[in-house]
């Protein structure tokens, strides 16, 4: 019961207390660049989840069987972009062949995820922090939720910034950054709900 | 390459700083320009491993774009900014210890710069070793004073001290400036301050707009 209890901790401290956008500034680019509608929010973090599960189980058995036992821990960072790399480049594939209809849904994003830096810091943490592949599942899945929030949140407001009066210097992206400050501000709240 | 470009360096390190400044004109690589930046320290030691990391990339580039499959070319860019990166991050492990146990994920992130890969692939991929080089050298540089002038407000207004010297003694600082609402802050203020500047003196249409990623 305690295990369960650990991994429901992990995964709210994962979306909401350490949430990816706002408290590890990870995945800024994409953040600023997709959170315009919030259909387009919702197949990102529908992509992005998946993509953070499979990747984060991938290498988690990769690193686990092949390098440790090896001793290469050092080359995590070429293996880990190596992993994440051909597996969204395969998902790629395979879903254009197997289901065309999900692939003009959801494949469009796959290309802009292949090299992101949210998708590679959920294996690096990983390993860091030595989760067990429980663990490592329940943080992607955490982490990617966590991001689809804040997608979701932040496309929602700026579907009404469109319509504000904004002086010329900050239209489009330094009125972003500031809004997301204020998101920011908010989710600080967070940080008191769990102590790990 | 067909059509070789004369470039002068000094012009190159110059477009890097300003008129392609990586962090307030391209806004790309934006993570580690809030994530880092709390402290002037951290930010010139993440200023520079970018621009280490950089500058080799685009030289080993540039230098194997004769031997090179034009079909496998980005696996490969993939792997030398990979290999790299690993570089600087044992390197920093090794010797800036306190700053590395507070940004090491970062440093290892670089590996997922678009700056990087944007670099090596317009510029390193079609141009000689010594341009590519300062060109490198220009875009690190550029990225660099970025998130030294944003570190430097921060410091000093969420801390009062800057390196970690007291300044501005006895007043209470804004905590704020050093939660992430504040590198938010600072970023968008920031880049709507050049934008100003762009627009009011050189009639420019104030960039770092709509562009993401």
């Amino acid at each position: 019961m305690s295990d369960f209890g650990s991994l429901i901790e992990l995964f709210v401290a994962a979306s909401l207390i350490n949430n990816f956008v706002f408290t590890r500034f990870l995945g800024l680019c994409i953040f600023f660049g997709v959170s315009k509608k919030v259909e387009t929010a919702v197949g990102m973090t529908i992509t992005f989840t998946a993509v953070m599960i499979i990747s984060s189980a991938l290498s988690w058995l990769i690193y686990t069987y092949a390098m440790i036992p090896l001793d290469i821990t050092f080359l995590k960072i070429v293996v880990f972009i190596g992993i994440v790399a051909a597996f969204v480049q395969s998902a790629d594939i395979i879903m254009r062949k197997i289901s065309p209809g999900l692939y003009y849904k959801l494949g469009v994003y796959l290309a802009l995820i292949a090299t992101n830096c949210i998708i590679l810091a959920v294996p690096l943490i990983n390993a860091a922090e030595g989760y067990s592949l429980i663990k490592s599942l329940v943080f992607g899945l955490g982490s990617g939720l966590g991001f689809g929030l804040a997608l979701v949140i932040m496309a929602s407001i700026r579907e009404k910034l469109e319509l504000a009066q904004v002086p010329r210097p900050f239209q489009g992206l330094p009125l972003a950054f500031v809004t997301t400050g204020l998101i920011a501000l908010a989710f600080t709240g967070f940080s008191g709900l769990i102590t790990l | 390459m067909s059509h070789e470009h004369q470039y002068s360096n000094w012009q190159l390190i110059k477009d890097g700083l300003f008129k392609e400044n990586t962090i307030f004109r391209l806004a790309i690589s934006l993570c580690p320009a809030i994530a880092v930046t709390n402290g002037l320290k951290n930010g010139v030691y993440m200023g520079l491993a970018v621009m280490f990391v950089q500058v080799m990339v685009n030289v080993t580039v540039s230098s194997i774009k004769n031997f090179l499959n034009p079909l496998v070319r980005i696996p490969v860019f993939m792997l030398i900014i990979s290999g790299w990166v690993s570089v600087t991050d044992m390197v920093m492990a090794a010797y800036a210890r306190d700053v590395y146990r507070q940004m090491g994920l970062y440093i290892q992130l670089i590996v997922a710069f678009a700056s990087i890969l944007v670099m090596a692939e317009m510029f390193a991929s079609k141009n000689k070793v010594v341009p590519s080089f300062f060109n490198g050298l220009g875009s690190g540089l550029g990225f660099m004073v970025a998130l030294v002038v944003i570190s430097f407000f921060r410091e000093l207004l969420g801390r009062g001290s800057l390196w970690g010297f007291e300044i501005a003694g006895g007043s209470k600082p804004l905590l704020i400036m050093l939660l992430p609402t504040g590198g938010f802050f600072a970023v968008g203020i920031l880049m709507g301050f050049f934008n100003w500047i762009d627009i009011r003196f050189y009639g420019g249409k104030g960039a770092g707009g709509a562009s993401g990623h």
